[in-house]
């Protein structure tokens, strides 16, 4: 399987959410995570797209997302040049007995108790996708109730912006 | 810029003659009435009242295409949008640049299943080249000139603008000229120098090249630029059945149309070229048959202006991203320097081969021997007799085939057809529309029985409007495509094909009713006297039912699914391709 993280910047209009899942389902491509959020810059979103692409390149993805009138510009993050992060919250059964156990992975994983009831607690995590596999992995004997985990944002290492020539595209021509 | 105080319904009418439009196709209703108001009023925009939706759509796409203009169609919100879906899509399919203007319930009521209320930006987001949704009157100038520009440059296509009846009821500030705010699009025209370069180099020292020319080479006018190409090269071309026209049938380095249903010649060029020079094509599976089987032994080089379309479906070794009119004129400077510098490519053998293909191979038919008329001899006398400066508007299916294979297109845009999108009922309409955009020349639309069905109420929008159209029916009472792969792969079972047209109905009280004139010709000894009748009526329109026989076929072929060199001359009969070594 070969996944690609892509940094799509947007315009922050009305409904690209939608052309932009669209245009994957239409031609057959496979999102294994998308988070969509703000800028610095009020009127672009960036959404990083994690795709599944097996039997096709990834070029023909990004073409077909750049000729979406609203996509600014894609940029490819490659793992090694770049911080990937997801988040996920998970509430894990932890009574009298197992409390201890539990908060100690928490501690291995420099993770976060964000709220506590008698019989469990609910645990915040943020990493690499491997790393939140692994600490899911070591809570799962105790008891997961519900599991809930964000898509990936990612940003790459350096000085460098991805952002700033679109900023100056888009006041160029407001 | 001038500032004016008026109507979002004002606005819109002031916007579309700003950008020129001189002609739009629709249908009013609810949601759209506001704009119907100020265009009764417009002196520069024509408003041609249609029957049916899907009607103005293609109408809309027949204008365009011989205009070279944006086609414009206009309806109401819900079922009058939705009726305009197959034309969007067909003109998506076709890069046909056109703007679809829908009136959208008032925006307190967008979401709540109002009455007639359909979320037509959503429905036509996949099928759209852009698509906005107005719920404010300041926007409706911008969002009018950026449709416009979108549908018009780069690879062209469907826009639709859908407006909130209240933004068109709405009075403000209406300011023009407007500032466009597209900071996403910017399609690229200039090809690179160094691919078109190395493209040069390729086909000069290629030994089995092709010019394989699709739509794109209509669509960005280029066809002088291709004929100069040609010629200076002397490399053989095949016109898709999207680019008929865009180079002379009649020329000696015509091969005629690759494909499903293309010569042998133009098919065995494309399998056995070791360089395929991709003009605006787009290797479209009717095209390349079975992909993996397509063009083994080729070298690819690839010009087209969207990027998406080149390694899309074969890979390209030179991709070139541009407007095919500057590639191909650069293309002929790089070639000339070639020759320049002593490089000239020698084809010699090459064309010993594809002589042999084309002597050997001549697009034919069989006349029936019952006396009957067989189709494409109709549609071949029509291509005659109406010659080189009519245009001729296909629907789909056999008729269409043969109205490719039969008529002989000399120049662009002589021959409008739904290639991509495949869609019946395309014809009439589309004429329609083509002789609103070119009043002074013949139009004919060649139709089937099944298509003429589905679309022939638009015969009173010609009547009444003085849209003087003629029509061949070509009339075998099936569905003719359909039934003849019932003949060759389902073992002859005619599950629903047959239409019982020669019956129900009677096309020629059809035709009157719709106040046409209508014309039978059963017999070939009629069919000259027939359509030279049509030919002298310039100011009514005309139907023409052709009684054909049922059982023609279009041939060659390749079935789907397999390889083009499995192409069959006629059933059970393969070509004999080493035959002219």
């Amino acid at each position: 399987m070969t996944q690609h993280t892509l940094s799509v910047l947007v315009e922050n209009t009305p409904g690209i959410l939608a052309r932009v899942a669209s245009l994957f389902s239409r031609r057959g491509f496979n999102i294994e995570s998308l988070a969509v959020g703000t800028t610095e810059h009020p009127d672009i979103s960036r959404m990083t797209i994690v795709v599944n692409v097996e039997g096709l390149p990834l070029e023909q993805v990004t073409k077909q997302l750049n000729k979406l009138i609203n996509v600014l510009k894609i940029v490819e993050l490659d793992p090694g040049s770049s911080v990937q992060r997801e988040l996920v919250l998970v509430k894990v059964r932890a009574d009298a007995e197992t409390r201890s156990q539990v908060l100690e992975t928490v501690q291995l994983f420099r993770a976060k108790v964000v709220d506590v009831a008698s019989d469990a607690v609910t645990i915040e995590v943020t990493g690499t996708r491997d790393k939140l596999d692994a600490f899911l992995r070591v809570m799962e004997p105790f008891g997961i109730k519900e599991q809930v985990r964000s898509g990936m944002v990612a940003v790459g290492r350096g000085a460098r912006s991805i952002t700033d020539r679109s900023l100056r595209a888009i006041d160029r021509s407001a | 810029m001038t500032t004016e105080r008026m109507t979002g319904a004002q606005a819109l009418v002031r916007a579309l003659e700003n950008v020129g439009v001189d002609t739009v196709f629709g249908i009013p209703g609810g949601a759209i009435l506001p704009a119907y108001d100020p265009l009764y009023d417009s002196v520069k925009v024509r408003h041609i009242l249609v029957r049916h939706e899907q009607g103005a759509g293609h109408a809309a796409q027949g204008y365009a295409m011989v205009t070279g203009r944006v086609g414009v169609c206009m309806a109401t919100s819900g079922p009058g949008a939705t009726n305009l879906v197959t034309p969007i899509s067909d003109a998506y399919m076709d890069s046909v640049p056109m703007v679809a203007i829908t009136g959208q319930v008032a925006s307190s009521l967008i979401g709540t299943d109002g009455f007639q209320e359909a979320d037509i930006a959503g429905i036509t987001m996949p099928i759209t080249k852009h698509n906005f949704l107005v719920t404010d009157p300041e926007d409706i100038g911008r969002t009018i000139a950026e449709a416009f520009h979108i549908a018009s440059t780069g690879r062209p296509g469907p826009v639709l603008v859908d407006i909130a009846k209240d933004a068109l009821q709405a009075t403000f500030d209406f300011e023009w000229p407007v500032t466009m705010h597209l900071p996403g699009y910017r399609p690229v025209t200039r090809p690179h120098s160094k691919q078109v370069r190395e493209a040069a180099r390729l086909i000069t020292a290629a030994k089995r090249p092709v010019l394989y020319v699709g739509g794109g080479v209509l669509k960005a006018g280029a066809s002088a630029e291709l004929k100069v190409l040609a010629e200076l090269t002397g490399v053989p071309v095949v016109t898709t059945l999207m680019a008929k026209g865009a180079f002379p049938d009649s020329h000696r380095l015509h091969m005629g149309m690759p494909g499903m249903h293309g010569t042998v010649g133009a098919v065995g060029a494309l399998q056995r070229a070791d360089l395929l020079v991709t003009l605006g094509a787009r290797f479209d599976d009717r095209v390349t048959g079975q992909l993996d089987s397509f063009a083994p032994g080729a070298k690819v080089v690839h010009a087209d202006i969207d990027p998406a379309e080149i390694s899309k479906n074969r890979h390209a070794d030179v991709p070139i991203v541009g407007d095919a009119r500057e590639v191909i004129a650069d293309l002929v400077v790089a070639v000339q320097a070639e020759h320049d510098a002593g490089r000239t490519g020698d084809y010699a053998d090459w064309w010993r081969q594809l002589d042999a293909w084309r002597d050997t191979y001549p697009l034919g038919y069989d006349e029936p021997d019952d006396g009957s008329l067989s189709p494409q001899y109709v549609i071949e006398r029509i291509g005659r007799i109406a010659g080189p400066d009519a245009y001729y508007v296909a629907g789909v299916g056999q008729h269409q085939m043969w109205a490719a294979q039969f008529i002989k297109y000399e120049r662009p845009g002589a021959f409008l057809n739904s290639g991509g999108a495949g869609t019946m009922g395309y014809s009439v309409p589309a004429a329609m529309g083509a002789k609103v955009g070119a009043p002074e020349s013949v139009v004919w639309s060649i139709d089937g029985d099944g298509c003429f069905q589905m679309t022939n109420q638009e015969l009173a929008t010609c009547a009444i409007e003085g849209i003087p159209i003629k029509i061949a029916v070509i009339n075998n009472g099936n569905l003719g495509m359909v039934r003849q792969w019932q003949t060759l792969f389902y073992d002859g079972r005619y599950s629903n094909t047959k239409l019982h047209s020669s019956r129900i109905p009677d096309f020629v009280k059809l035709a009157e009713a719709y106040g046409c004139v209508g014309l039978r010709c059963e017999k070939p000894e009629d069919v000259d006297a027939v359509i030279a009748k049509a030919m002298e009526i310039n100011d009514a329109p005309v139907v023409i039912d052709f009684v054909v026989h049922q059982d023609a076929m279009v041939w060659p072929m390749v079935a789907a699914g397999t390889g083009n060199d499995d192409i069959k001359i006629a059933r059970d009969m393969a070509p004999e391709w080493e035959n002219g070594d």
